[in-house]
Order: structure tokens, then sequence, then C-alpha cells
């Protein structure tokens, strides 16, 4: 089987063609957006961070901005900083950069404030999306696809239909030789062991095991119960009750390949096969470390349902809970009957070709609707 | 016919519903070492959990075959198991903090 995608330079295949317009930080933000708006076919990132870091966090985010800017579903990249803050612009243009990507760059500070920022960074973003509307799609094979995965909004049906018709997609996707990556290290507490099984190595097993347990540490260092976070209040009206109950349905939206390696929120991983980033469990910011990690395609399992999608990569929508997708079909993709338990590997081969077409070109209800505005970037503070 | 409740693994002391039922109903549930049935003592909303077997204050829950918490409370056959009678026990800072006093 294959797709249409746009060839990159770098080998990579887009599923989408904008030009991105990313702010380094907060101060920047509306600025990038008014240049976004001016131009169709551009695409802004926007987050509030960038600024009075702790040097863990600052690392984090240079890394994360540099590898949403390589992100294959991006033709060309301009940067936007205000010239104070402490992110390093320079570094996170080279390498995108080193993708091959067009990469500019603007400060504010320097450019003379947000009109002359506003007025260059329209035609610098103008001219980056006439050269990008010139790639045209070519059929390729799906080896080349990076599919990830989220779930939020969860209930009971999360763990019974949706997570496990996603996480059999992955598995297709892996059979053909592509890649996938999943996160959510929040909702890994209780399931770790089943994930560490699954490792290729006893290293890489260990490595989930600490991640699990470096997240969790922070709750206790904290003397914060996690009780009242996770799992959340919709997610107990669901007929969730504890961490651990909405960990073990969670996870099987990694399908059940071997686990190549555990990444750092914002890294991208390297090589082809199955593989974690250590992400929170809250749904944008997620969503933001599946982009940085090179994902093309997104499938986002719900419950409860949710409008939320990412800026520049399509989101597939799928529910196995029938009140919500009767309710909430506006916003949902695709739709798992829970009597189709017994076969899940036909609905999973139904997901997977979805998942084709979404990467050659049909829209997904949260692009046609507009979701993506804001994800952010998740911080871990000093509790690093 | 519709399955009304779905047990995931024959280790499990819970069910869950896959609709809403009343207190009274009887359920019949197939596991791969048998089938099983259990008289409700609470209404269960659709994807909510009720017990299938005595269970002791402090004993573990099991769905998947998986811990997913203990009980707080001796649970009957065809209870409601949620939070009110059942307890996460991890990222229990409260806890870590009582200890460390």
């Amino acid at each position: 089987m294959s797709f249409w995608g746009y060839p990159r330079p770098d080998g990579s295949a887009g599923t989408r063609n904008y030009v991105g317009v990313i702010p380094t930080v907060v101060c920047a933000t509306a600025t990038c957006r008014q240049i976004s708006d001016n131009i169709k076919g551009s695409v802004p990132f926007l987050h509030h961070q960038g600024c009075a870091l702790t040097p863990y966090d600052l690392e984090l985010v240079n890394r994360t901005l540099s590898n949403l800017g390589r992100n294959p579903n991006l033709a060309a990249v301009l940067l936007v900083s205000l010239g104070c803050d402490p992110v390093d612009i320079d570094g996170i243009a080279e390498n995108i950069a080193a993708s091959k990507k067009p990469v500019e760059k603007l400060v504010i500070q320097q450019v003379g404030g947000t009109i002359a920022t506003v007025a260059e960074g329209t035609r610098i973003v103008k001219q980056m999306v006439s050269d990008a509307s010139r790639i045209r799609r070519e059929q390729m094979d799906e080896s080349r696809l990076m599919f990830g995965s989220e779930c939020g909004g969860s209930d009971t049906t999360s763990g019974l239909g949706s997570n496990p018709a996603i996480g059999a997609a992955f598995d297709l996707l892996i059979d053909a030789g592509g890649s996938c990556v999943f996160s959510e290290t929040t909702e890994f507490i209780g399931a770790e062991h089943l994930l560490a099984q699954r490792a290729v190595s006893a290293e890489v097993g260990r490595k989930i095991v600490d991640t699990v347990k470096r997240y969790e540490k922070r709750f206790l260092d904290a003397g914060v119960d996690m009780r009242g976070t996770n799992p959340t209040k919709g997610n107990i009206e669901g007929g969730l009750t504890t961490i651990e109950e909405k960990s073990l349905g969670a996870i099987a939206k990694g399908g059940t390949a071997p686990i190549e390696q555990v990444y750092e929120y914002g890294e991208r991983p390297e090589g082809q096969g199955l593989f974690i980033v250590d992400g929170p469990g809250f749904d944008a910011p997620s969503l933001t470390c599946l982009a940085a990690a090179g994902a093309n395609v997104i499938f986002f399992s719900t419950g409860r349902g949710t409008p939320l999608g990412c800026p520049f990569v399509p989101v597939v929508k799928v529910t196995a809970n029938g009140a919500t997708y009767g309710r909430m079909k506006d916003n949902i993709d695709f739709y798992v009957d829970l009597e189709a338990k017994g076969r899940m590997g036909e609905v999973g081969r139904e997901l997977f070709a979805e998942g084709l077409e979404v990467a050659s070109g049909k829209r997904t209800k949260a692009e046609i609707l507009d979701q993506s505005s804001y994800n952010g970037i998740f911080l871990v503070g000093p509790l690093a | 016919m519709q399955k009304k409740a779905i047990v995931l693994n024959a280790k499990d002391n819970v069910a869950t519903a896959l609709a809403d039922m009343e207190a009274g109903e009887v359920v019949e549930m197939e596991t791969d070492k048998g089938s099983l049935s259990v008289t409700l003592v609470n209404p269960i909303p659709f994807g909510h959990k009720f017990s299938l077997r005595q269970t002791k204050s402090g004993s573990p829950i099991l769905k998947y075959g998986e811990v997913i918490g203990e009980a707080t409370a001796d649970i009957e056959p065809g209870q409601h198991v949620h939070v009110h009678n059942v307890a996460s026990t991890r990222g229990r800072g409260d806890i870590a903090r009582e200890a460390s006093r």
C-alpha cells in the first residue's frame, strides 16, 4: 500500500505542506499570529514559553522548537524572537536548516517593533508559501509515515475499543516498515511493567520504568495526591476509577510491537519502529511532543469527546463511545463499535486505511473546523 | 443480543457495564474460564464497574488481569466499584508526606 505525500529534501515525507511561523517566546506569539493571519498556507505554532526558564526547561524549549520546525509537514519556517529572550534562535534555525528546508528569522527588537516585523515577516512568508506551493504530492511507500497516538477525554470505552483500534493500526504500520510514537507518561503509571516487557533490550526496559518512576516522583516529592489531577473529573464520570486503570487502557494505543527507545520531551527518534516520548497526560502539549517527534498523522482516542487538533499535523479522532459519537459527530472522524471487539484486527485495518487517506490529503474534522490554534509546550520546572 | 457487561480477564474481580443497568438485574457474562452470573446490588451506569466476588478492604482490585487499586471497604458481589470504595496506590504524594513526618 502507498500514500501521496510531499517529498522533503532530507528524505522525509510531508502529509501537509505548510509554512510554519514559530515564535521562540510568548512575547513574539501575537506577532507570529498576525503574520500567519496575513498569509494563507502558513500556520503559527502558538505557545506561552520561552523566558524565565530553568536550565532544564530552556534546553527542552530549544529542542522542542527545533524539532517542530523539522516536522516534515512544514515546507519552510520563519522563526520570530523578541531579542532579549534566552531561547537560542540561531541554534534552532541551524537545526531546522540541517533538514535542508528554508528557514528565516526575525528579531522584533532589531526589526523595530510589531508593525515592521509583521510587514517583513509577511513578505518572507508570502515568498515561502509561493515556493512551497510548487511542491507536488508523489506516491510513496507507507514506510515513510510516522503515526502518533494520543488519548484524551478518556472513559472506559477508550481502553476497550478506541485505543486497541489505534494500537492495531500502529502494528500494521510497524509491520510495513514505518514508525510510530506514543507518549503520556502519566498514563503509563501502573502499566509500566507491561511496556518494559516489550522493550527491545533490558536497558530500554529499565529506561521505561525509570521514566515513569521519575514522573511519579515529582508527585511524591511535592506531597501531592495524584488522585486530585488524574484520572480527571470527566474520566471518573466515565467510569475510570484510578490512574492504574486508566493507564492499562491507555497503553493499548501503542499497539503490541517491540519498543525501540524512550526519548525526552521534544526529542526526535532516530531509525524506524515504535518509540515512546516522555510527555504529560495533558492533551495539548502532548500533541506538541508527537509533532516534534516527527509524527505526520496523529490518531486521537476519546471517550468523552474533544475537538482539539494540532497546528500542522492532521489529527484523526477515534471514539468507541456510541453516545459520544452520536452527540459529537461533527468532531469525531472514526467510530469503533464495541461489539466489534472480537474483530479488532479488521477495525485496525479500516483505521490504517483512514490514516493513509488522511496522509494523502483527506482533511480531518479538527482541520476542517480549525481546532488547532494553541497547543503549547510542557515544562517540568524546578522538579526536573 | 448485545452483551451487557464484559470481563476482560478471568483473574478480574470486576466487570465493566456496556449498558446502563438497574439494581436487582441479573447479569450473565463469559470469560475464558467459563460463564458467571451476578445480581446487581446498585444501579451501574454505562462504562462503570461492578464487583464479581466478595472482596475484603485492603485487597487488590483486578481489571485487564492487572491491579488497578485497592479496596477501601469490604465489597459484595454486584456492588458498584468506583472511587467510593477503591483507591489508587500510585502517585500518592499525600501518603509520602505523611510517612516523612
